[in-house]
């Protein structure tokens, strides 16, 4: 018996050896294990055994089935990975044709670069005014120091409505709201971009609609050099930590002493080139000390309070940054230039 | 304004400073050099020519055959110009000579002729025509006798001349003259100046015997001086002076003219010189015109006057128009005798008045409008008096006949050392201040720590404390100030909530597949009337439009973003760019007045056009077209995301497909619309089916100003029931909806549309539609008699409310 039961073993052992698929192993499983199988068949004679035998052949066979099962499931694991493997061979796709495509949105460059601005301020401590497009030509000029007949408002023809109301031709008024909303009672530090609109006839430069982004603080012992600090961290956020600035004098009626600002030419490092027409220097804005009259009208005392504002085109600023070469393509919404700029 | 520095090096030493160097100068303390230009392109080998003889060319009728002395040789050239003549010194290009535009002049043969060189035109030598004595735009220039044979002729005519543009803030009117300019040159780089002589020899003769001098209303006129000068010789002006004033952009005239215009530039102020023969009488009078009342200016207009404009008269007709341009009547001439020359103060207003109504926009004109230094009204016409006299042949009769009410009174201004430290942030000594001051040639007095400036009446732009800053900034240096941050109390910037919401509305549309526009907030009138929405329409009574617009395009505020929006579809189709998708946030403008008189509402809207492929280049799947649903899933998508809950209902309006548009409804509020545009509009705009959106935005931020609170994540399993229905075609599936809704009790959390069927298997004018809903109770497990008890009311409900039959 005992020699039976080894012969049965080395037997499916070897039968197992031999198989390739699985249901050949189920067959060896059912021929050697089952119930009609040689094996149950063997402890089925195990009652004619003494009773010396009869724990050690039962000893044997169950060492049997147990080796006999073994071998089965690590053949059958063995079978089932090759099987897989050779699904997945088939399976295989390729990879390199495009996906199902998803539609990509994204903001138009100027908006990027408004968010962008406004974004910087606001982690210099400002906030964020917004205001009417359509203006009384109070705000948008006498409160500015504009009065009626001034020279400087043929600086920026309007596009009247009524003899006093216009597009606003500037943000500015909204710096004009914001001081006289709060008729000097705190300090203002405020940022305000929207639209502009100009009587400017459309061309690769001008634009009848257009950015504007202008700035404003204004508080006790306000600094001339605090405005150039300020627009000194602007212009090396926005432009790069190796670009420098340089302050000219200029004139605004709002403002006094009035300052425009330049940036280092990126193209040539300062040197001169083409782009910043040889002097080396990119003007981006406008800006200086509030004039004491605008403070005045706004219900501030030009004695106590003074401040800084400034102003920048965020077209002027994407045409210099990017390479923009024509303000129309702001407007136009060319998809082929909407898109090149999905940057969120 | 142009500055020759040939001319400026007569006012002040600046031999040792390139035209490059000083542009940079001038621009960092203040006044932006815009451009250095030459006044021609180089030439060489040109030089001043005596002509010996001048005979016809034996082969040309047109040519002359010309010989000429030019220093070390003679010279045989043939010239067609027709002023050539014997006795004549001229500009020669001898052969080798390379003129502008890299014309290089060699020997050759004209019509047989040998010609060793060439005689040149101004233009030739690169003077721009417009630049260039009228009498001899189709001749040669001729050099007075004074000129040496021999000489380089291009230094002669200036030509080496660099030119600094100046781009001038209305402020900096002070330097619209060279000695206003050589002030400033003189600040910049620490040098005296020389002023011009103004003395002048006038005969014993009284020129108040010759004239009288009115002035109706001094406010408008303040200053009139008149000079008589007698036994004018009309000529040409000297060489230096005409190539000045060619630098300067201004054509050489005759002598009289020129030396007005020469003034002009030099001091900044305006001469006018009347023909006192023709003048008419011997009374000047100043005075408003009268109503209606005409002349003819100089350039031969006739101009129709109101009583806003100022004249000068002879006391009956007006022959000048103030401070803008003089009468025909009284014009110089070839033969004038008697100058009257004026020196005067007008107004800025009343010259800007006359200049704009008569879109006349003069030397003159823009300088009297900034206003003139007080100062130099008279002085200007003493040192034209003299080159009268000397350039003219002139005799300058004694006196001045004037009105005199100027104020030539200093502007006097306080400043404290600290305080200009407070406001630039710097450290400025009291002996900086005063090395400031003495460069600016500005008088004051100093009491330790205050300054009192006498601001001189050039600089009328510095009248208080702020501008004296200014002057002392840009003198120390805009580069020399420290670079330091804002020491006030800080604040938290931010945004606020609504700004907030307004990057959440562009990002939600950006990642549902929409590229941001921004287009025209001017529109024309038949396109601000088209796709506004009902609501809109409904507040606006007519769009909000220019006074005097540009153009009709651009000529009307925009009720709607859309019709812009459909207009850059267009251009994009039109440039093969079909498919698109398209979303705005802007403003529109609704006025409730027919006339306005108040700023109009300012409604914020967010509206979206798609058009063409929505997937396209899809390798697997069909390409999908843009159509209702696309769209609609995009604005439903937007409302979720702001768990804000709309209805749609079908709407028909103007421009729109009528059976393919939904109006939608925030709480029984219409905000909006979604839909097709009407197949003959996208015909005009050339586009494929086009679907749009438009919805009022401020109200979803009115409606969503509370922060979302959090709702507890369910335990209990929720259980899903299915039921079709087959129903008459025209029942909404809204109305479906709201019945299930109502009928289906609290434990409804869902409802959900997932199949519509219409077809063969279905009666005709019947259609099949089946909703899915979600049933929950968050506070325990639902049992399924509850649920069946709740399907069981819907299916009846339906059954009662639309005819609707369960499917099998």
């Amino acid at each position: 018996m005992k020699e039976r039961l080894q012969e049965l073993q080395s037997e499916a052992l070897e039968k197992v050896e031999r198989s390739s698929t699985l249901s050949d192993l189920q067959e060896i499983r059912v021929a050697y294990l089952g119930k009609k199988g040689p094996i149950t068949e063997v402890l089925r004679g195990m009652g004619k055994l003494s009773k010396e035998e009869r724990p050690v052949i039962g000893d044997l066979a169950n060492k049997v089935r147990e080796a006999i099962t073994a071998e089965l499931d690590r053949k059958k694991t063995i079978l089932e990975k090759k099987a897989l493997e050779k699904k997945l061979e088939h399976e295989t796709i390729d990879v390199t044709l495009p996906g199902r495509p998803v539609q990509v949105g994204g903001p138009h460059l100027l908006t990027s670069i408004v968010e962008e601005i406004e974004d910087l301020f606001i982690g210099m401590g400002f906030e964020i005014r917004e205001g009417p497009e359509v203006e009384t030509d109070y705000y948008n000029f006498e409160a500015l120091n504009l009065p009626k007949g001034h020279p400087a408002r043929d600086m920026q023809d309007s596009f009247y409505i009524t003899e006093e109301l216009l597009l606003r031709t500037h943000t500015s008024p909204v710096q004009a709201r914001t001081m006289g909303e709060y008729q000097g009672s705190k300090p203002v530090k405020m940022i305000c971009p929207g639209k502009v609109y100009r009587r400017d006839t459309d061309d690769a430069t001008h634009s009848h609609q257009f950015t504007q982004v202008e700035g404003l603080y204004v508080d006790k012992n306000v600094r001339m050099s605090d405005l150039k600090g300020v627009l000194n961290r602007f212009a090396k956020q926005m432009f790069g930590e190796d670009r420098e600035i340089r302050l000219r004098p200029s004139f605004f009626p709002f403002t006094e002493p009035s300052v425009e600002m330049d940036i280092s030419c990126k193209v040539c490092s300062g040197v001169g080139c083409s782009v910043c027409k040889g002097t080396g220097w990119i003007e981006i804005l406008g800006g200086g000390m509030v004039h004491p009259r605008v403070l005045e009208l706004a219900g501030y005392d030009p004695k106590i309070y003074n401040g800084f504002a400034f102003g920048m085109g965020p077209e002027r600023i994407a045409m210099l940054k990017y390479g923009v070469d024509d303000i129309r393509h702001f407007y136009t919404n060319d998809i082929r230039f909407l898109k090149q700029y999905h940057k969120a | 304004m142009f500055v020759s520095l040939n001319w400026l090096k007569n006012y002040i030493d600046i031999e040792n400073i390139s035209a490059e160097e000083l542009a940079e100068k001038i621009t960092k303390t203040g006044i932006e050099v815009e451009g250095i230009e030459y006044v021609a392109e180089k030439s060489s080998n040109v030089v001043v020519g005596y002509v010996k003889e001048c005979e016809k060319h034996p082969n040309a009728d047109k040519l002359n055959l010309c010989l000429v002395d030019v220093g070390e040789e003679e010279l045989q050239v043939i010239c067609g110009a027709p002023n050539i003549a014997q006795g004549q010194k001229v500009a020669v290009a001898k052969p080798g000579a390379v003129l502008p535009g890299n014309f290089k002049i060699k020997k050759a043969k004209l019509r047989g002729v040998e010609s060793n060189g060439m005689i040149c035109s101004l233009q030739e030598l690169g003077i721009e025509e417009r630049f260039v004595p009228k009498d001899i735009t189709d001749g040669i220039f001729v050099f007075p006798d004074e000129a040496e044979v021999g000489m380089d002729a291009s230094q002669l005519l200036n030509l080496d001349d660099a030119i600094l543009e100046l781009g001038l803030t209305p402020n900096r009117s002070d330097a619209l003259s060279m000695l206003g300019v050589a002030y400033e040159v003189a600040a910049i780089l620490d040098l005296p100046i020389h002023l011009p002589s103004e003395k002048v020899e006038m005969t014993s003769e009284q020129a108040s015997d010759y004239v009288t001098v009115n002035v109706e209303d001094p406010e408008l006129n303040p200053y009139y001086g008149a000079f008589v000068i007698k036994d004018i010789h009309i000529s040409h002006s000297p060489l230096w002076m005409r190539n000045y004033l060619m630098a300067a952009g201004i054509r050489p005239i005759n002598n009289v003219v020129d030396i007005t215009n020469y003034v002009l530039l030099e001091y900044g102020q305006p001469l006018h010189a009347f023909d006192f023969d023709q003048f008419g009488s011997k009374e000047i009078m100043v005075r408003r015109a009268k109503e209606n009342e005409k002349m003819i200016t100089l350039d031969d207009q006739e101009r129709t006057l109101n009583s806003e404009h100022l004249v000068i008269t002879n006391g009956n007709k007006p022959t000048a128009l103030a401070g803008v341009m003089g009468g025909a009547n009284s014009e110089v001439s070839n033969e004038t005798k008697t100058v009257l020359l004026e020196a005067a103060y007008f107004s800025p207003s009343a010259v800007r008045k006359a200049s704009k109504d008569h879109e006349l926009r003069s030397e003159s004109s823009t300088r009297f409008e900034k206003g003139v230094d007080p100062d130099r009204v008279k002085r200007a016409g003493l040192r034209a008096a003299q080159l009268l006299s000397k350039y003219a042949n002139g005799t300058v009769l004694n006196g001045v006949v004037e009105f005199d009410a100027l104020d030539r009174s200093e502007a006097i201004v306080e400043m404290e050392t600290s305080k200009i430290n407070d406001r630039l942030g710097t450290e400025i000594s009291n002996e900086e201040i005063v090395d400031i001051l003495r460069k600016l040639n500005f008088n004051f007095n100093q009491d330790g720590d205050t300054f009192t400036i006498y601001v001189p009446t050039r600089r009328q732009d510095i009248t208080i404390f702020e501008d004296m800053v200014e002057e002392v900034a840009r003198i120390y240096g805009y580069d020399n100030l420290p670079f330091t941050l804002p020491e006030g109390a800080s604040q938290a910037g931010g945004l606020t909530v609504q700004q907030l919401l307004k990057r959440n509305v562009k990002s939600y549309f950006e990642s549902a597949g929409l590229l941001e526009t921004i287009t025209y907030s001017l529109t024309s009138n038949a396109r601000a009337n088209l796709l506004v929405s009902p609501e809109v329409k409904n507040d606006a009574v007519i769009p909000v439009k220019l006074k005097m617009p540009m153009s009709e395009e651009h000529s009307t505020l925009r009720l709607s973003i859309l019709p812009e929006m459909l207009d850059s579809l267009a251009y994009n189709t039109a440039r093969k760019q079909t498919n698109l998708g398209y979303y705005e946030l802007g403003t529109i403008f609704v006025s409730k007045q027919e006339t306005v008189t108040e700023q109009p509402e300012e409604r914020l809207r967010v509206a979206g056009a798609v058009t063409g492929e929505w997937v396209s280049h899809a390798w697997q799947q069909e390409k999908k077209t843009a159509d209702f649903f696309l769209v609609k899933g995009i604005v439903e998508g937007f409302f979720r995301k702001l768990n804000i809950r709309v209805e749609y209902k079908q709407v028909k309006m103007d421009g729109m497909h009528p059976g393919r548009t939904a109006q939608i409804y925030l709480a029984e509020r219409p905000i909006g619309f979604i839909g097709q545009i009407h197949p003959e509009l996208q015909n005009d705009y050339n586009l494929k089916d086009t679907y749009v959106f438009d919805i009022d935005v401020d109200y979803i931020f009115e409606v969503q100003q509370n922060e979302p609170s959090f709702q507890k994540i369910p335990r209990y399993p929720s259980i899903s029931r299915d039921i079709a229905l087959v129903v008459d075609e025209g029942i909404s599936a809204l109305d479906i909806q709201t019945t299930i809704e109502q009928a289906g009790g609290s434990l409804v959390k869902e409802i959900q549309v997932f199949d519509v069927y219409q077809g063969e298997h279905l009666t005709k004018g019947k259609k099949s539609i089946a909703f899915n809903i979600l049933y929950l109770d968050p506070e325990r497990t639902l049992k399924d008699e509850e649920v069946e008890k709740s399907y069981q009311a819907i299916l009846s409900a339906v059954q009662e409310a639309h005819q609707a039959e369960l499917r099998g």
